[in-house]
């Protein structure tokens, strides 16, 4: 696998954790492995929207990888109301169904990001460092005006 | 079942696979099936709702969802069932979403089930409304069977010929 310079954590150097959210086993496997891959630390999966949340309260990730179409709760409905709780929320959907509807709706709804699978793992590495670098302002003040 | 449906399917998986595998294929044998769909490998399928409903079955040879898996994941993975099964379902969900989102890009709204696996040796006989287009991929690791079964809702085509 592909080498990359670990992304951390800006505040304190730590390796960044990640909360992964996919119903797919293999997905989750395949991005964990890529997770590592980049220095980071698997910090939970879940395999729905519901599981997700209460994950997310649990773990306090740096950064979600959201899948979208998922049984009981989907990922943007998730996403939503993960960054109500918690605004900071670093949320990037990762799905196959990426047509521009999808994309609005998950960034109007407090995602920070949007890939569609299949992506390549360098094109997945730039958009983790760029929404490590996101202080999530730029999005606050978007929704807002919303 | 109309071109204009069926190309994204073609055009995805194409894209899909050689980006899994990592090397060119070929679509042979594009053909419509009369009969009941008939399993080959290992496969999933995923059921559309909206303006364009049916069921999308992704049908593959163990040992091409294995050559797959161990391209993903950058190393050479062992075969097992959970690992073909697991492999089939997320390479159906990568073509299908793909597809997908070119035909909502053309105005075609619909929902995307969860993948399932598909079980059973024979799917239900298509319809004069349901008919099946089966296209089969030629891949350095193996055979890739799509089996397409769409049709129109008939509001939807109503609002898209509205709209297009």
């Amino acid at each position: 696998m592909e080498q990359f310079a670990p992304v951390k954590r800006s505040e304190d150097g730590q390796p960044v954790r990640y909360l992964i959210v996919d119903d797919s086993v293999f997905a989750r496997k395949n991005l964990a492995r890529m997770v590592e891959s980049f220095g980071g630390q698997v910090a939970g999966e879940a395999g729905d929207g519901v599981t997700a949340i209460s994950e997310y309260d649990r773990v306090t990730p740096d950064i979600v990888l959201m899948d979208i179409t998922m049984p009981q709760m989907e990922g943007i409905e998730a996403a939503e109301k993960i960054v109500r709780e918690h605004p900071d929320a670093r949320i990037v959907m990762v799905s196959s169904v990426g047509y521009q509807e999808n994309i609005v709706a998950a960034l109007q709804r407090g995602a920070r990001h949007f890939v569609q699978k299949p992506v390549k793992p360098e094109v997945r590495y730039e958009v983790i460092k760029y929404v490590m670098k996101d202080d999530g302002a730029a999005a606050r003040t978007a929704g807002a005006g919303a | 079942m109309r071109m204009e449906l069926i190309q994204p399917f073609i055009n995805s998986a194409d894209a899909v696979l050689a980006q899994g595998l990592q090397s060119p294929l070929s679509v042979e044998n594009l053909s419509m099936e009369e009969e009941a769909y008939r399993r080959h490998g290992v496969a999933a399928e995923i059921c559309l709702t909206g303006d364009i409903e049916g069921r999308i079955i992704f049908d593959l040879e163990p040992e091409v969802a294995v050559k797959v898996a161990s391209c993903m994941a950058g190393e050479e993975l062992p075969q097992t069932e959970d690992l073909v099964r697991e492999t089939v379902c997320e390479l159906a969900n990568q073509v299908i979403g793909n597809a997908v989102t070119t035909l909502n890009d053309q105005g075609f709204h619909f929902r995307v089930h969860p993948p399932h696996l598909h079980t059973s040796e024979h799917g239900t006989k298509s319809s004069e409304d349901t008919e099946a287009l089966v296209m089969c991929f030629k891949t350095a690791s193996g055979t890739v069977f799509m089996n397409v079964a769409l049709r129109y809702h008939h509001s939807g085509v109503a609002q898209h010929a509205v709209a297009g």
